[in-house]
């Protein structure tokens, strides 16, 4: 990225620090200076949104552990006791719970945005797979977590997902045995998913860095799609999308706190609030609402192994989009098929949802079982071969002329501009 | 050493694969104590068997008792359902098993109250076969406790079991 003005240290402090530790021009360079598109809308302020999720996590995270009593005795009393006794611990615990489908909200988005305006493409690919990685770390963040409060769901919920293993050929049994450190999900289970749910997070914040690191090289994608070509097409990080994104997270928090204040268990499982139970299953068991589309691909297929493999490649699948994605037009402003088929995919993930919420049986699983087909048909069907087959709308010349004029379309020298934006990385 | 072919293994080629084997095997030896020990532990291995007295359940009736942290049902069965359990084609069967192979009194049925799914506990005298029905995924088991519908693989494990005297169990 041309153009970046260099830090230069004033005070003789800075000048002795930056000669011995060049931090301050680092994040100068990466959070003051950095050359961004001029054109970002605001999906693009996720990214921050989400760090302040992460933050929020761990700071919540740390005070609740010095309440909690990771034992299958206690577990779920010293929840309770944060709940009744603990200064603020009604509120500390109302933004951790909250605060992970927060979570989930915003990088849900911010997955979305990546496949609509093509994030994952070249040359952002590793981009895209680090951030696939945070998501995965994620999900086992949020099931660690779910898990040690030791309510009924947290307890069985353990006790299927765990199970998933089992289905291994051959190796199940030891395998469950090593994760359980018993021959159910008991006291040794609760001990290492405890201590697993507080390294994850920093295992995140560690990614988090790489995921930041691998954007400031090819710089961010923008809704055209297309390369930055100049100083003329950006605007310095600082004050620009500083402001843009921390005015974001103000409201990202008033929606957050709607949910702490007015509707903190809207998002739970009310049969949570009771202590687990290993002589009775729920009647109705249920993931939280982040991983249902994946439950209802585990459920629609009426084989253990396989249905675990399906799930398995609904998650993994992701890693490979950046090569299933067959056009070379990013943005899908520029690409009507992919559009209504985007639209298509986010319709499907929702009614995966919604079907795994529902009891597996009759109509909701023949409903569930066309949903898992076409979620698997978008990225091994559809993605592959509307990039061979679609027209693309001209593209822009230039994100400044884009933004200048405001409908987007350049029309004219289309060709000339799309060739250059393959060439350029 | 400088005439020797580029090809041709050296002396220090020699050394460096036999250096990196053995610390590949040092770091393996090292590792298995930080893997064994998720495994379970002699405390929890020292609960491994249990006795029930099967004196106090009626005929119809079925308790649940805790095994090795796992619930085992013990169902004592009527006529009726040993008839069932008995008259089941086994070519029918996901996992062939006669119902005598799965008891050793045919009134007393024995087994892990787990399902082979996804390992939630079923519920009794439910599902299409009168017998045990998971909630979780809708697998439904028979009398004898062997799959008949939905997604587990197999039939209720019947645990390592003998009767010490005629109304008393040993599990495990």
């Amino acid at each position: 990225m041309s153009g970046a003005p260099t830090f230069e240290p004033q005070s003789a402090p800075a000048k002795w620090l930056e000669s011995r530790l060049p931090i301050m021009g680092l994040v100068h360079s990466s959070f003051v200076a950095f050359p961004t598109p001029k054109n970002l809308n605001y999906w693009w302020t996720f990214g921050g949104i989400l760090m302040f999720c992460l933050i929020t996590q761990i700071i919540t995270g740390i005070i609740l552990v010095m309440h909690f009593t990771p034992h299958v005795d206690f577990a779920f009393a010293s929840v309770e006791h944060i709940m009744r006794d603990v200064n603020y611990g009604w509120l500390i615990r109302y933004i951790h719970a909250n605060g992970a489908s927060m979570f989930f909200i915003a990088v849900y988005i911010h997955m979305f945005r990546g496949l609509y305006y093509g994030s994952y493409k070249e040359p952002r690919e590793l981009l895209w797979i680090l951030g696939v990685v945070i998501y995965l770390l994620m999900m086992a963040a949020a099931f660690f977590g779910y898990v040690i409060v030791w309510g009924q769901m947290s307890f069985w919920g353990a006790t299927v997902i765990t199970n998933l293993f089992g289905a291994i050929p051959l190796i199940g049994d030891p395998l469950l045995s090593l994760l359980w450190g018993g021959f159910a999900v008991d006291n040794p289970t609760l001990n290492r998913f405890f201590s697993l749910h507080y390294l994850v997070p920093f295992l995140i914040f560690g990614v988090v860095i790489l995921h930041i690191w691998a954007l400031h090289v090819p710089g961010n994608n923008n809704p055209a799609g297309i390369d930055v070509k100049g100083e003329q097409d950006t605007v310095p990080f600082h004050p620009y999308y500083t402001a843009k994104d921390l005015f974001a997270i103000v409201v990202f928090m008033i929606f957050f706190a709607a949910f702490v204040f007015y509707m903190p268990n809207a998002l739970g499982e009310p049969d949570n609030y009771i202590e687990a139970n290993r002589l009775s299953t729920p009647e109705h068991i249920v993931p939280e609402w982040y991983l249902l589309p994946f439950y209802a691909i585990l459920r629609s297929i009426p084989d253990k192994l396989l249905g675990v493999i399906a799930m398995g490649i609904a998650i993994f699948v992701l890693f490979i989009v950046p090569w299933l994605d067959t056009s070379k037009v990013r943005s899908a402003r520029f690409r009507p098929l992919y559009k209504q088929f985007f639209w298509l995919f986010v319709a499907d993930c929702l009614l995966l949802g919604y079907i795994g919420a529902k009891p597996a049986e009759g109509a909701y699983l023949l409903i569930g079982r066309f949903a898992t087909a076409y979620y698997f048909i978008h990225f091994f069907v559809i993605m592959p071969i509307l990039g061979l087959i679609e027209t693309p709308k001209p593209l822009p010349e230039s994100i400044s002329k884009a933004v200048l004029d405001k409908k987007g379309g350049g029309g004219g020298a289309s060709e000339g501009a799309a060739a250059s934006a393959d060439k350029s990385a | 050493m400088a005439t020797d072919h580029a090809e041709e293994p050296t002396r220090r080629d020699f050394l460096y694969i036999a250096t990196g084997a053995v610390g590949a095997v040092g770091a393996a030896a090292l590792a298995w104590p930080f893997i064994d020990q998720l495994n379970p532990d002699a405390s929890v291995l020292a609960l491994a068997s249990i006795e029930v007295d099967l004196s106090t359940i009626d005929e119809g009736g079925a308790v649940t008792v805790t095994w090795r942290g796992k619930p085992v049902f013990i169902r004592h069965r009527t006529e009726a359902e040993i008839e069932a359990a008995k008259t089941v084609d086994i070519s029918e069967l996901r996992d062939p098993q006669t119902d005598a192979e799965r008891v050793k009194r045919p009134e007393w049925l024995v087994m892990l109250g787990i399902c082979t799914h996804l390992g939630c506990v079923p519920l009794g005298e439910k599902g299409e076969y009168d017998g045990w029905f998971c909630p979780c995924h809708g697998s439904h088991y028979d009398t004898s406790g062997r799959i008949r519908k939905g997604p587990a693989p197999l039939n209720l494990e019947v645990p390592e079991y003998a009767f010490i005297e005629d109304n008393r169990i040993k599990i495990g």
